[in-house]
């Protein structure tokens, strides 16, 4: 079915085809957003609950539209492309839907649409504030994703990719009452454009090869295509917050409102994946180092980011680097993905790459909902603080038992979705473990990597969930709480409910990732290879595993309430060794929880401490705090920044403040130009 | 030989809670005691499990569902797991995985459900576990690796099928001695965790449980007990034994050498110490390096 169309929009709705119908819905999606954000400004002049509405509405039924496209795309193996002209230099119109887009596009609208729905109830009020100046942004980002997702044109693309960072950056800064979410701002501004230099360099150099910004005609340059990966990989990598890029993820993903935060880190840091992986099937083959690189940052961002999110006391920052752990994840199986390709061994290309990017569709769906969690939490404690909060379960049941399977499914603990992504890669791993020799040490590094990050993410995760939702509450803030408003509780059970169905439904095939493997494995030789081992991948006796654990489950339930059903429960206090009279501050607190892991990292993690510790016979008030800067930021960038500060200080002369001297500087830059045009 | 395969999880239920009275009665034999009668632990597991329960006021659901997530995982666990070279009923591509992710998911909610007491003691348990499991888990995994690419399998059964015929000796030493560092650390047995320590601020795994009773204190420890079968089995199929005729020889066999390593256990419980919690990790990393030059031992 593929094919270019050239013609009036109108007429492609008209077509009988059913792939022109989804892209046709696709287009009238991205329409809507565009239309809605543009309207809820307008109408937020007059009605607060006209913009809230005509707002949050239109990203629901886009995403619905959006997301219904996708499916149908994926299951039909749509791939077509759509073209229209654009009056821009190299650019145009052109559109795409493919399995691979189709794939992205998935999670993008779902979470999207849930998290729109969130932030009706999450902004309780908008404190006299046009609320069309978020569901500008908001829609705005997500059409602009969508467009990534979708362009086919090395100009739109950018265009696109400049849209959703613009975006974004003024719904990180939306609360601009808090001068530390401007400062988070700056520095995601700042990164990320600094990717998108790199990546403005990678499409010049791919489009000069080719004489067209077309997607299609993309080649890579002989003996090129290595540099322009590490290009690629630096650029997209920024966006994505692969280690040490990711130094703008703890700082923005706290400081935006939650339903946006949920979107940045479920989706929007994927469209850097998406240009990685995008690359890689456009260039075809890469050298095998960057196969190697990819095993490594991921490795690197897998366990750097986990040990930095223990060590935190901030809720959504430790969610922001385990953000820059699942990219870690995600990382690993592509790489063992590209290390199968360059070792020419099918099965271990289709598994990487079916793990990694199952893996992420899983973490949009737990992320998204983790996010979402934190947000009601500091909705109703007023606090981020993991130490001063506590017992929130049993005043928010829904919120809590939520939190409760999105913590089990990023740990990747059977039988949510989490594990399925993660066992795909592990078999991967094992795959090279047991095959060629050259394939062991990638096999080695990716088991090992995942065992650690594994077992780290499960400690970071009862601390959060324990300390937050279990035993009594630490401040008063946390007492006073009480559950969230349908609108924010109802997105969080729908994204609670589809981590345990794609965790069992995934188990039992993921024929559907075939399309999207087959693109990307389909470089090699034996191309029919690779999407076949996919339908393998997922044994159906570990569907039947799954299922058994959660009937074993169920059935020790019931055996215990029947066992229990003869007996009057008594109530009483935790027992305290006899201690007569406990309060909550002496429970353990997440410092206190993470301590001997944090204490036998600090070499990595060179925590800032500052304490009093007690002293004397009749021992006074003591105080313990703990701080953990980012090691990236403090070490490279920060140094890095002040050093081209400094040298940019040094040409500040040239600025004089006086017209004419700046009418003096164009004057010496055209005359330059013209004699470089006249001599050249 | 499908059929008879069930016999192994059946037999490891019903068995399990021998194993802790086999070790107290090693440890008694030292020491000069006579122990517990044989039947002691069905005899504490029938009177847990008629029991009425009482409940502290902070704890919410996820103390109850504590135990039965983690007798489920366990149950669970028993299914991918051989014995003596017979196969397990369940046998799958990267089962291994399956299973130290459900031994995984069993701890998870144990921490959880002792970090919702809120007491300081469970708190400091639950801290302790996790730090642990950060060791052990990539240790079990690098060591199973091993094992597979020993025998180009990548399912347990037939790796241990396999195992049982050849006679890769250095191999079997160094995985049998990291195994047994592991299934001592998971175990809560001397010299990481004193089972039977009456101090509550030197306990990790009994300090997590000390506010579960009646069927959830049943349901802890008889799952306790199958989880020194669970990893028993793993570390009695590294054994020479050869191939045996007939499955009801093999399960004799495998069940024999998780008697076996419970009466190991009993002996190096009355003549170690408890290493220092901060040691601990040590150990722990200890046995990842012997698990991982297993590894390096495959790749000839």
């Amino acid at each position: 079915m593929a094919g270019v169309y050239s013609c009036p929009l109108f007429v492609y709705l008209a077509m009988p085809l059913e792939g022109i119908y989804l892209f046709g819905l696709l287009a009238g999606a991205l329409a809507l957003l565009a239309a809605s954000g543009v309207g809820s400004l307008l109408a937020g002049r007059w009605s607060e609950r006209w913009a809230v509405g005509i707002g949050a509405g239109g990203a629901g039924l886009a995403c619905g539209a959006g997301l219904a496209a996708a499916v149908g795309a994926l299951l039909r193996r749509v791939d077509l492309t759509v073209a229209r002209p654009w009056r821009m230099p190299y650019g145009e119109f052109r559109l795409g839907l493919d399995p691979l887009s189709a794939f992205f596009l998935i999670p993008l609208f779902l979470l999207s649409g849930l998290a729109a729905l969130y932030a009706i109830g999450y902004f309780r009020s908008w404190k006299g504030r046009n609320p069309g100046r978020f569901w500008l942004f908001y829609n705005g980002l997500v059409a602009s994703m969508a467009l990534v997702v979708a362009a086919r044109n090395g100009v739109l693309f950018l265009a696109a990719w400049e849209i959703m960072t613009m975006a974004s950056f003024f719904l990180v800064i939306f609360d601009e009452a808090d001068s530390r979410s401007a400062h988070a701002g700056w520095i995601y501004l700042v990164a990320t454009h600094l990717g998108t230099a790199l990546l403005i360099g990678l499409f010049v150099l791919l489009g000069r090869a080719a004489g067209s910004q077309d997607f299609g005609t993309y080649a890579a340059p002989a003996g090129m295509a290595g540099g322009l990966f590490l290009l690629g990989l630096a650029g997209f990598g920024t966006k994505a917050g692969l280690y040490p890029l990711h130094v703008w993820l703890p700082e923005a993903h706290p400081a935006a409102p939650s339903p946006v935060s949920a979107v940045m880190s479920g989706v929007m840091i994927k469209t850097g994946i998406y240009g990685i992986v995008r690359l890689l099937a456009i260039l075809g083959t890469v050298p095998g180092w960057c196969a190697w690189l990819v095993l490594g940052i991921g490795a690197a961002s897998g366990i750097l980011g986990v040990l930095f999110a223990l060590a935190q006391h901030d809720l959504k920052r430790l969610l922001a680097y385990h953000s820059v752990e699942n990219i870690g994840i995600i990382a690993l199986g592509i790489g063992l993905g590209m290390l199968g390709m360059t070792l020419g061994l099918p099965g271990l290309a289709a598994l990487g790459f079916a793990g990694g990017l199952l893996h992420v569709l899983n973490h949009a769906i737990f992320k998204g909902l983790l996010f979402l969690g934190a947000g009601a939490v500091t909705h109703a404690t007023g606090t981020r603080n993991i130490d001063l909060l506590g017992g929130a379960l049993k005043r928010m049941p829904w919120t809590g038992a939520t939190f409760l399977i999105g913590s089990v499914a990023i740990c990747g603990l059977p039988p949510l979705n989490g594990f399925v992504s993660e066992f795909l890669i592990f078999v991967g791993a094992i795959e090279g473990i047991i095959g060629g020799d050259a394939a062991v040490l990638g096999g080695a590094v990716v088991l090992v990597s995942l065992a650690l990050v594994g077992g780290l993410a499960a400690a970071c995760f009862t601390k959060a969930f324990g300390i937050v939702f279990l035993g009594e509450p630490r401040s008063g803030m946390a007492a006073m709480a009480s559950e969230v408003g349908l609108s924010m509780r109802l997105p969080m059970l729908a994204l609670a409910g589809l981590c345990g169905v794609f965790g069992l439904l995934m188990a039992r095939g993921v024929r559907w990732m075939e399309p999207v493997v087959g693109l990307l494995a389909g470089g090699m030789s034996p191309a029919e290879a690779a999407p076949g081992a996919v339908r393998a991948l997922v044994p159906i006796a570990l569907f039947g595993l799954l299922a058994a654990l959660v009937l074993a489950v169920a059935a020790l339930a019931g055996i215990r309430r029947r066992l229990l059903a003869g007996h009057a429960g008594r109530e009483t206090v935790t027992w305290d060794c006899g201690y007569a009279a406990p309060t909550a501050s002496m429970q353990y607190t997440a410092t206190g929880f993470a301590q001997p892991l944090t204490q036998a990292a600090r070499g990595i993690l060179r925590p800032q401490i500052e304490s009093k510790l007690p002293s004397g016979v009749y021992p006074a008030a003591s105080a313990y705090r703990s701080e953990t800067p980012d090691m990236a930021s403090q070490l490279f960038f920060d140094p890095l920044f002040r050093r081209a500060a400094w040298r940019m200080g040094q040409l500040r002369w040239l600025q004089q403040g006086r017209v004419h001297w700046y009418v003096f500087y164009i004057v010496l830059v055209l005359v330059l130009l013209l004699g470089w045009a006249l001599w050249a | 030989m499908k059929l008879a395969s069930w016999l192994h999880p059946i037999l490891a239920v019903a068995l399990a809670p021998l194993l802790p009275v086999l070790i107290q009665r090693v440890k008694a034999l030292f020491a000069g005691r006579c122990g517990p009668p044989w039947g002691q632990g069905y005899r504490d597991l029938w009177k847990l499990l008629r029991k009425g329960g009482t409940y502290s006021r902070t704890t919410t659901w996820v103390f109850r569902a504590g135990p039965i997530v983690q007798f489920a995982c366990l149950l669970v666990a028993l299914l991918v797991v051989p014995a003596g070279g017979l196969s397990a009923p369940v046998a799958f591509d990267g089962d291994w995985i399956l299973l130290a992710y459900v031994l995984g998911l069993g701890r998870f909610f144990t921490v959880s459900a002792a970090l919702d007491t809120g007491s300081s003691f469970e708190g400091m348990g639950a801290s302790r576990e996790v730090q642990f499991a950060v060791f052990t888990e990539p240790a079990l995994l690098i060591g199973l690796a091993a094992l597979a690419r020993e025998t180009q399998s990548l399912s347990l059964s037939p790796i241990y099928a396999e195992l049982a015929t050849g006679w890769e000796l250095p191999l079997r030493i160094l995985l049998g001695a990291g195994f047994f560092i592991l299934y001592l650390a998971e175990n809560c047995r001397i010299p990481v965790d004193d089972p039977n320590t009456h101090l509550e601020l030197t306990m990790i795994h009994e300090v997590m449980v000390l506010d579960h009773g009646a069927v959830d204190f049943g349901f802890i420890q008889w799952g306790s007990a199958l989880k020194l079968w669970v990893l028993g089995a793993l570390w009695a199929g590294l054994l020479p034994l050869g191939t045996l005729p007939g499955p009801l020889t093999r399960l004799a066999a495998g069940a024999g050498g998780i008697l076996a390593l419970a009466v190991l256990t009993g002996i190096v419980e009355s003549v170690t110490a408890r290493v220092r919690l901060l040691r601990v990790p040590q150990l722990l990393v200890g046995a990842g390096v012997l698990c991982t030059l297993g590894l390096l031992l495959t790749i000839r």
